[in-house]
């Protein structure tokens, strides 16, 4: 009972802030709103016993990321209010249009399948001897040690890219 | 009792809707590129979720590279944005019509 | 290879292959390097060089031939040069075979070829383009060469092919003259005719008998059955009317003097143009099976004989004298083919080669000549602007009147013998109308050579004061003396009798004659047969005399131009066939290709591939208004897309 009623606590916050992240007018409320709606995640995530997973989702995603979503929001004005007016012909409602037929058929297969995981273990596995973090840890540090020292890779590369493109140019 | 799993891809699924829906009618770059990050947190769910139903580590491990990603991507995107906005003053994605023809 | 050489005769010498390769390689060599040979006369000396180092070859592989010993038939040098072509069921090798009809005609391709080269050292002496001409002049004695050489019918062929493309190449070397490049034109085309029926003829050959190797078809030839009896040698002659200038397919020879003289000589008359006669005397099998072959083959040659020799009667251009002159010769030589087809008479064989093998020395030494008096005359060539050049050019002069008396048939110079060979194994075998029309196209020989030599040599000047004639240099009156020596003796040294070299050569190839087979006609016997045929040489000659030489010739001149005017212009043009092939060939082909080109091509083929590009071009004008550049709009078609294949994908799973 408990589980559950967290579950739609929790699942009504996320996607209520993301529809609100949707819907609000002020780019600094939606990167709130954002915040908001990932909070809920990492509270999903921990339900499902992934604990690794949901520090790291309030850590990396709702500490560092979303912090330099708001410093770019300030940086290029805050007070900026995204105009009303539609441009682009049909967009708004094609788009709308869209997202219900998804919604649709997401309900449709959520609804009208059936996994058959019903007694699923409450937390990591089998290997409840050892905690998460560091199942985690021994997954990634044997098997997965290759990827990850390719993604040190990856960060030198957009740390380098992000100075490149931000740079001021030197007029001469 | 623990609460199904349809439960949580149907949350996620909804939760990636939104995001792509939110790419779709706003016009704020700023906001857009925050839509996507939605529908990545989004996939992250379902990968979580799954990982759980099978019983392994490979989901979670997943989600933790979609991290470093996004990170990532994050960084050089904002950036682009910025130089962007320098050198037009607007972050509305319908000015930077250019890559055409 | 073994099946190759199994026929019978010695396996061929090594240095065999190299008789066409030296003239070959002197092609290659002239045509590659002719900007840095192409000054002074080393071209010339490259040229005649090579074609000689060929003709001493020639008589190695003859001495070679002489000294074999053991059955006629076996006395030949055959097999395989390398290789050529091996593909499935196909398979020919670069065959090579020698014998005696094949060393004759190497000889005279080498022999002649060679004086002529070194003619063309002074004859050419001027122009430019010396390295290309001797080029391509090497290039056509190699050919032909190949030509003889071959021991299967694609090698012949691919010779008989090269001699066309060369004969081509040089009747049209002035190109910039656009006679020359229409008769070059013209040449290949009507060449072309011929060279169809010739392939399908050698493909029809292929089809029944699975080989091209002469050998073995030859020896299979009985084996046919029906109507392709007559086909086979029917298409075979068809191309050996094209190539040796027959009736109806004569009529690019008399153009094709647009060429170099010398040129005319070796190609046009000496050599290529008997390429026919020697491919009908070598496939002589295929044509005594078929008595309707045989005949056809006789009777054009007839025909061509007494018809060409009509309008040579009344050409003014010198050389298109001899051209005609040529035409009508090489009709006599395919009469004596087809008499000794017909009546398997292998006198009639020999004489026909024997006439090939004087007729090459006196034609190719009257053209010399004929270019002598051009090169003389700074490129005259109407023989009414000529006159008395005896005295001028004394040894051209004379040189000419020993070739003149040669084609006269007047004893014993060679023409007498060779000539006399046809006209009596023509009478003796029973054809006695082929004979009357060949003594009727020997009669007017002698009038219009005879007119020729009045007109040139004899008389007063007609020639415009400020010409001044002079004799030619040594290197082109040399050849000139050379082949009056042979003209002269040949005759009597390879065919005194029906036992003379030249009869018992070819024994081996047509069998051995027997004296006196059948009864002749009236019954005339050899010796009164040729008492008429000195006679009608001397009729001719003396008419001529009283025309163009003789006090008060003007006068019967101008009577009978008067009388028969309208004939004479008829028959001075050919018999106007140029005219008629014009309205009935050239003309609805020029017709059928400017409808193609200019209404179908342009409208149709062109007008689909225009509409195509038009349509395209405009439904990318619509289409572009997709690429906007608006990020959203992509997303958006993005998203359709996604859309529709999960509704496919639910569709499906249901």
């Amino acid at each position: 009972m408990i589980d559950a009623s967290v579950f739609l606590l929790a699942a009504a916050l996320a996607l209520g802030s993301g529809v609100a992240m949707v819907l609000v007018r002020n780019a600094v409320h939606a990167a709130l709103f954002l915040v908001a709606s990932q909070l809920a995640l990492a509270v999903l995530f921990l339900i499902q016993g992934a604990f690794f997973i949901a520090a790291l989702q309030i850590i990396v995603y709702a500490g560092a990321i979303m912090v330099l979503f708001v410093f770019v929001v300030m940086l290029l004005g805050v007070d900026k209010r995204e105009s009303l007016i539609e441009p682009l012909r049909f967009q708004r409602e094609i788009g709308v249009g869209l997202g219900v037929l998804l919604i649709v058929a997401a309900l449709y297969l959520g609804v009208g399948t059936s996994f058959a995981v019903a007694d699923l273990p409450d937390s990591a596995g089998p290997r409840s001897t050892e905690g998460n973090v560091e199942a985690v840890a021994r997954e990634l540090f044997t098997h997965w040690a290759l990827p990850f020292e390719i993604t040190s890779v990856l960060l030198i590369v957009a740390v380098v890219g992000t100075m490149v493109l931000a740079k001021r140019r030197l007029r001469s | 009792m623990s609460v199904p799993a349809e439960w949580y891809l149907l949350v996620s699924a909804l939760l990636f809707i939104t995001g792509t829906v939110g790419v779709l009618i706003r016009r704020n770059v700023i906001v857009m590129f925050m839509c996507i990050e939605l529908m990545l947190n989004a996939v992250n769910l379902t990968f979580v979720t799954f990982d759980r139903m099978m019983g392994g580590l490979a989901g979670q491990i997943a989600v933790f590279f979609v991290l470093v990603v996004a990170a990532a991507e994050v960084v050089v995107g904002l950036a682009i944005i910025v130089s962007i906005f320098r050198r037009r003053a607007s972050t509305d994605a319908d000015q930077v019509s250019l890559l055409k023809w | 290879m073994v099946r190759l050489a199994a026929q019978g005769g010695t396996e061929l010498p090594g240095y065999i292959p190299l008789i066409p390769f030296f003239p070959m390689a002197g092609a290659l060599l002239l045509l590659l390097f002719r900007r840095s040979i192409g000054r002074g006369r080393w071209a010339g000396i490259v040229a005649s060089s090579v074609i000689g180092s060929s003709f001493v070859l020639t008589l190695m592989a003859v001495g070679n031939l002489m000294t074999m010993t053991g059955a006629p038939e076996e006395r030949t040098l055959s097999g395989p040069a390398y290789e050529w072509i091996a593909a499935g069921g196909l398979n020919v090798a670069m065959t090579f075979k020698v014998d005696a009809l094949t060393a004759v005609m190497l000889l005279i391709v080498t022999g002649v070829g060679t004086l002529i080269h070194v003619y063309s050292i002074g004859y050419m002496e001027h122009d430019e383009r010396k390295a290309t001409y001797f080029g391509y002049l090497n290039l056509f004695a190699g050919s032909m060469l190949l030509l003889v050489l071959a021991n299967n019918f694609l090698v012949l062929y691919v010779g008989w092919e090269l001699v066309g493309l060369c004969s081509y190449l040089l009747i049209s070397f002035w190109y910039f003259k656009p006679e020359a490049a229409a008769a070059g034109k013209k040449a290949f085309l009507v060449n072309r005719i011929g060279d169809v029926g010739f392939l399908i003829g050698i493909l029809l050959i292929y089809a029944h008998f699975g080989t091209l190797d002469f050998d073995e078809v030859f020896a299979r030839a009985t084996e046919l059955q029906g109507a392709i009896v007559t086909a086979i040698p029917l298409l075979l002659f068809v191309g050996a009317v094209g190539k040796s200038a027959q009736v109806p397919l004569h009529v690019w020879l008399p153009d094709a003097m647009e060429g170099p003289t010398p040129v005319s000589a070796l190609i046009h008359a000496a050599t290529m143009v008997t390429a026919g006669v020697y491919m009908v005397a070598r496939t002589h099998v295929f044509f005594e099976a078929s008595h309707t072959a045989a005949l056809t083959v006789a009777t054009i040659g007839a025909v061509t004989a007494l018809f060409a020799a009509t309008v040579a009667c009344l050409q003014d251009d010198i050389k298109r004298v001899l051209a005609y002159s040529t035409i009508s010769q090489l009709g006599f030589m395919f009469l004596a083919v087809g008499v000794g087809a017909l009546s398997h008479s292998p006198v009639a064989y020999a004489a026909a080669i024997f006439h090939l093998v004087t007729h090459a020395f006196f034609k190719a030494l009257l053209f010399l000549g004929a270019g002598s008096v051009m090169h003389a005359l700074e490129g005259e060539t109407n023989m009414k602007k000529m006159g008395g050049l005896i005295k001028t050019l004394p040894r051209t002069g004379w040189t000419f009147i020993v070739g003149w008396l040669a084609i006269l048939g007047i004893p014993p110079l060679s023409g007498f013998f060779s000539k006399d060979a046809i006209l009596v194994s023509t009478y003796e075998e029973g054809w006695f109308l082929l004979w009357l029309i060949a003594s009727a196209a020997a009669l007017l020989t002698a009038f219009y050579m005879s007119r020729q030599v009045f007109l040139v040599f004899f008389g007063k000047s007609r020639s415009s004061e400020d010409v001044h004639p002079h004799e030619s240099p040594s290197i082109m009156t040399g050849p000139l003396v050379v082949l009056a020596g042979l003209a002269a003796i040949s005759g009597m040294w390879l065919g005194l009798t029906h036992a003379g070299p030249i009869f018992r050569l070819l024994e081996p190839l047509f069998g051995v004659h027997e004296e006196a087979g059948t009864e002749a006609f009236l019954g005339i016997p050899e010796a009164g047969l040729v008492m008429i045929a000195v006679a009608l040489s001397v009729l001719g000659m003396f008419l001529a005399w009283r025309l163009y030489l003789a006090r008060g010739g003007e006068e019967r001149r101008a009577a009978l131009q008067e009388r028969w005017s309208g004939l004479a212009s008829f028959v001075r043009s050919g018999y106007r066939l140029d005219a008629l092939y014009g309205a009935l060939f050239v003309w609805p082909g020029k017709t059928i290709a400017n409808v193609a080109a200019y209404a179908f091509d342009v409208r149709v083929i062109d007008g689909a591939v225009n509409g195509l590009a038009v349509s395209i071009g405009r439904s990318a004008e619509g289409v572009r208004r997709v690429q906007s550049g608006l990020v959203r709009r992509y997303v958006m078609a993005m998203l359709t897309g996604a859309v529709v294949l999960l509704a496919l994908f639910i569709a499906r799973a249901n």
